[in-house]
C-alpha cells in the first residue's frame, strides 16, 4: 500500500464496474425487548464514480446501512446475512484489523454534526496529521505530509495556512470543509457523506455540494450521501434509493424516480417537499408516524400508512422488483402509482 | 388518509383597513462583548438595528435568513424573552393597546395571554418531569385561569384540535413518550391554549421529517384561521416560508434588506442577497439546473459594524455609492414590496457585477 500526492489525481474508473454491493443485508438490533429490524433484505449497488443517495424519515435505517458497511455497528447489532462486497470482497469477514485498515484506506466517511468533533485544543492540521501517522506511519516526511494536507485544503477551497489555526477559528462551513479534507487525506474511493450539510445555512450548503461534486469529479470517487432532505439528494446524486422503515423500497436512476416515482411512500414523500419553483401546488401529507420496528407490520411494511392499500399488501411482502432501466420497486400496485394524483385530489 | 395542506389565501393582506396587530418601529437589540479588567463593554453586537414592519390581524409574517441575522432575537424579543434596547412595539387588540417593548412584570404576564411562542426543538423545549396535561395546562395555571377540571377540558379539547387522538390517552403521558411530530403538536396546544392572537414560531418544523413537517404545517394555518391568529414565522427555508407566509421579510445582519409578499419576493427578488439566497435552495427536480449563486462566504457578526451597507463585504454589485452612504432604507419598489438597496434600478437595468 502506497499513499502519495498522486492519490489525489485522477484514478481510472469504469462505470459499469461496480465498487460497492449491498446484497442483501439483514441487520438486527437486539435490545430488551426484543430485536429491531433495522435494515431487512436491502440491496444496491454502487458502481465506481457514482454518488448514490438513500433518503427516508429517521428511524428508517439509512444511517445503519453506512454504519453496517463501514461495520462501526454498536455491540447490541447483529448481522443475519447478506454480504456487503467492496471490489468483490466481502467485507464481513475481515478480521476487526484488516477491516480498520479500509476504513479511511478505501471507505471515509463525513458524519451528521461531524464539524463539532475537531478537538478544540490541537490545531487543525495536526488533527489531519494523526490520520496520516496511523495509517501510514513512516510513509510520508514531515514535509510531505505538510504538503499533502495543502494540497488537500486547497482541493476542499480552505487558504493552507488555516491548517496551523484551532477549531474555533474557523466558522461552521469551513469546519465542515476540513472535515472532508480529512476524509479525503487517504484518497479513499469510497466516501459516505450523512447528513453532511444539514447544520449549515444555505448558502454554504451550496458552496459544500458543489466542492464534493467537483472533488467527486477530479478524483474520480463514489459516493453515498444519505440526507433526509430530498432536494439536495435531487442535485447531487446519480442514482437513489428511498427507504421505509428498515426497507429499500425503491431505487433508480435520480432523474427518473424523480420523475416517475413508482413506490407510494416515494411518491408521497416527494409530493410533500416544498419547493420555491414552479406552482404552488398543495403539499401532500402523510399520516401516522413510521412504524416500531420491534414489531413491523406484516406483508408491506407500509400498508398501515398507505392510501392505497389493499388485502394483499397486508399478507404478502413485495419483493423489489426491476421495471425496466435499473428501476425497482417494492408494491404490488406499482402500475397504479400514477393514477394516485387523482385520488389524492379526492 | 392523507390530508392535503389547504391553500393559503392569496390576497397578501386581508383587512388593510384595520391598524395593524403588531407595529415594530426602529426595533434595536445590542449586545453588549465585555473585555478588559473592569469588563466594561467596549463592543456592541448588534443583532437587531432599527428595523420597522407590521403584521395585520390573521396574517402570517416570514422571517427569513441565515443564523445570526437576528431572526431570532426578533422573534424573543416580540414575546418579551428579551428586552430590546430601542425602539417601540405596538401592540393593538381589541381595547388592548399599548407598547409591549417597555412593559415590565405584571404587564408582560397580561401580555402574554395575548402572544405566545412555539419554540424550533421539541425535545428541549418541554420539561421531561412533567405530563402532557401539566405542560399544556401551564400557562392557564400562571394566569391563574380556570379550575382544575376546566383546565382538564380545555386541555382535552386543544389535543384534540392538534390531532392527538383520543386525546385522553395522552393526557398524563410524559414528552419522553412521544415522537417528535407529536411533542410539536403538544407545542402547538400549549400555545394555544389561552388563546392568544399572536404566535411567534421560531423554526417549528426544521426538527421534523418531511411527511410530519407537511401535517404540522398544515396544522398551525388551519389553526390560525380558524382562530385568527397571526404568526411571525421564523425560518431559514425559503420553501418552507412559501407555503407558511402570506409576506416574507429577508433580514441580513440585524437589518430588513427585502419585505413583500411572499410569491412576489420568491418571483421578482430585487435585492442582490435575496437573489442569491434563493439561488441556493436546492430543488427537489433534477431536470432543473439553478443558476449559480453569486455571493461568497458566510456571514459574520455585526460587532459595532460600519454605518455603510451592511452586506456591501458579500455584494457582488458593491460600488462608490454604497460605500460612501448609511445602510440604504427600505424603499417602496412595487406595490407592497420594499428593497433596501441603492443599485435596484441599476442592476434591473443590467449592471455587470462589480466583483
Amino acid at each position: 500500500m502506497t499513499l502519495s500526492l498522486e492519490s489525489l489525481k485522477r484514478r481510472h474508473i469504469d462505470p459499469t464496474k461496480p465498487l460497492l454491493e449491498f446484497d442483501r443485508v439483514v441487520m438486527h438490533y437486539r435490545i430488551k425487548a426484543g430485536e429491531v429490524s433495522a435494515v431487512e433484505d436491502v440491496s444496491f449497488t454502487v458502481h465506481q464514480g457514482e454518488a448514490v443517495g438513500l433518503v427516508g424519515e429517521s428511524g428508517c435505517g439509512k444511517t445503519s446501512v453506512a454504519l453496517s458497511l463501514l461495520r462501526l455497528l454498536p455491540a447490541n447489532a447483529a448481522y443475519l446475512s447478506g454480504e456487503i462486497r467492496l471490489n468483490g470482497e466481502d467485507l464481513l469477514y475481515l478480521s476487526p484489523e484488516e477491516m480498520r485498515q479500509r476504513r479511511w484506506n478505501d471507505i471515509a466517511m463525513v458524519f451528521q454534526g461531524a464539524m463539532n468533533s475537531w478537538n478544540p485544543v490541537y490545531r487543525v492540521g495536526d488533527q489531519i496529521r494523526e490520520t496520516l501517522d496511523t495509517h501510514h506511519r513512516g510513509l510520508m516526511t514531515y514535509a510531505q505530509q505538510r504538503e499533502h494536507m495543502e494540497k488537500l485544503f486547497s482541493a476542499v477551497g480552505l487558504p493552507p495556512a488555516m491548517l496551523d489555526r484551532y477549531p474555533h477559528e474557523y466558522s461552521g462551513g469551513m469546519r465542515q470543509r476540513a472535515v472532508i479534507a480529512m476524509a479525503l487525506a487517504l484518497g479513499p474511493e469510497l466516501i459516505i457523506a450523512d447528513e453532511p450539510t444539514t447544520a449549515l445555512d444555505v448558502i454554504v450548503q451550496d458552496q459544500i455540494l458543489k466542492e464534493l461534486k467537483r472533488i467527486q469529479a477530479e478524483m474520480g470517487m463514489s459516493i453515498i450521501y444519505i440526507s433526509h432532505d430530498i432536494a439536495v439528494i435531487a442535485e447531487v446524486t446519480d442514482s437513489l434509493g428511498v427507504m421505509y422503515a428498515g426497507k429499500m423500497v425503491e431505487f433508480g436512476p435520480t432523474s427518473e424516480v424523480f420523475a416517475r416515482p413508482r413506490h407510494p411512500y416515494a411518491y408521497l414523500l416527494l409530493r410533500s417537499t416544498p419547493s420555491i419553483t414552479g406552482p404552488r401546488r398543495q403539499l401532500a401529507a402523510l399520516e401516522g408516524e413510521p412504524p416500531d420496528l420491534l414489531h413491523p407490520p406484516t406483508g408491506c411494511r407500509f400498508h398501515p400508512r398507505c392510501p392505497f392499500a389493499k388485502e394483499q399488501c397486508v399478507t404478502h411482502e413485495p419483493p423489489l422488483e426491476d421495471i425496466g432501466g435499473g428501476h425497482k420497486v417494492a408494491c404490488w400496485y406499482h402500475e397504479e402509482v400514477p393514477e394516485l394524483e387523482g385520488a389524492l385530489q379526492r | 388518509m392523507t390530508t392535503a395542506l389547504p391553500a393559503m389565501p392569496t390576497a397578501p393582506r386581508a383587512n388593510r383597513a384595520d391598524a395593524p396587530l403588531v407595529e415594530v418601529r426602529d426595533l434595536e437589540m445590542r449586545f453588549p462583548i465585555s473585555r478588559g479588567m473592569f469588563r466594561t463593554a467596549t463592543e456592541f453586537v448588534h443583532a437587531v438595528d432599527g428595523i420597522s414592519f407590521e403584521i395585520a390581524r390573521g396574517e402570517s409574517l416570514g422571517l427569513v435568513g441565515e443564523s445570526g441575522c437576528g431572526k431570532t432575537t426578533t422573534g424573543r424579543i416580540l414575546v418579551k424573552l428579551q428586552e430590546p434596547t430601542g425602539g417601540n412595539i405596538m401592540f393593538r387588540d381589541g381595547d388592548y393597546e399599548r407598547d409591549v417593548a417597555t412593559i415590565k412584570g405584571s404587564q408582560v404576564k397580561e401580555y402574554r395571554r395575548r402572544a405566545q411562542m412555539i419554540f424550533q426543538d421539541p425535545y428541549e423545549s418541554m420539561n421531561p418531569r412533567r405530563t402532557i396535561f401539566d405542560t399544556v395546562s401551564e400557562p392557564m395555571a400562571v394566569q391563574k385561569v380556570g379550575t382544575v377540571p376546566e383546565r382538564e377540558n380545555r386541555v382535552l379539547e386543544l389535543l384534540r384540535m392538534v390531532g392527538l387522538s383520543p386525546p385522553e390517552n395522552f393526557l398524563f403521558r410524559y414528552p419522553h413518550e412521544l415522537s417528535g411530530g407529536q411533542r410539536q403538536r403538544v407545542a402547538v396546544a400549549r400555545a394555544l391554549v389561552m388563546n392568544p392572537s399572536f404566535v411567534v414560531a421560531d423554526e417549528p418544523t426544521s426538527m421534523l421529517d418531511v411527511s410530519i413537517r407537511i401535517s404540522i404545517m398544515a396544522l398551525m394555518t388551519a389553526l390560525a384561521r380558524e382562530f385568527g391568529v397571526s404568526y411571525l414565522y421564523i425560518t431559514h427555508d425559503l420553501a418552507v416560508a412559501r407555503y407558511m407566509c402570506d409576506r416574507i421579510a429577508v433580514m441580513y445582519l440585524g437589518k430588513i434588506v427585502e419585505i413583500g409578499p411572499t410569491e412576489e419576493i420568491l418571483a421578482n427578488p430585487k435585492h442582490p442577497y435575496t437573489k442569491a439566497l434563493l439561488s441556493a435552495v436546492p430543488l427537489p427536480d433534477p431536470s432543473i439546473r439553478r443558476t449559480p449563486v453569486a455571493i461568497k462566504g458566510g456571514i459574520s457578526k455585526a460587532i459595532n459594524p460600519p454605518p455603510e451597507c451592511r452586506f456591501i463585504q458579500r455584494c457582488p454589485y458593491a460600488a462608490e455609492v454604497c460605500r460612501d452612504n448609511p445602510h440604504p432604507p427600505l424603499e417602496m419598489r412595487g406595490e407592497d414590496h420594499f428593497v433596501a438597496c441603492y443599485r435596484v434600478d441599476a442592476i434591473e437595468a443590467g449592471a455587470p457585477p462589480t466583483s
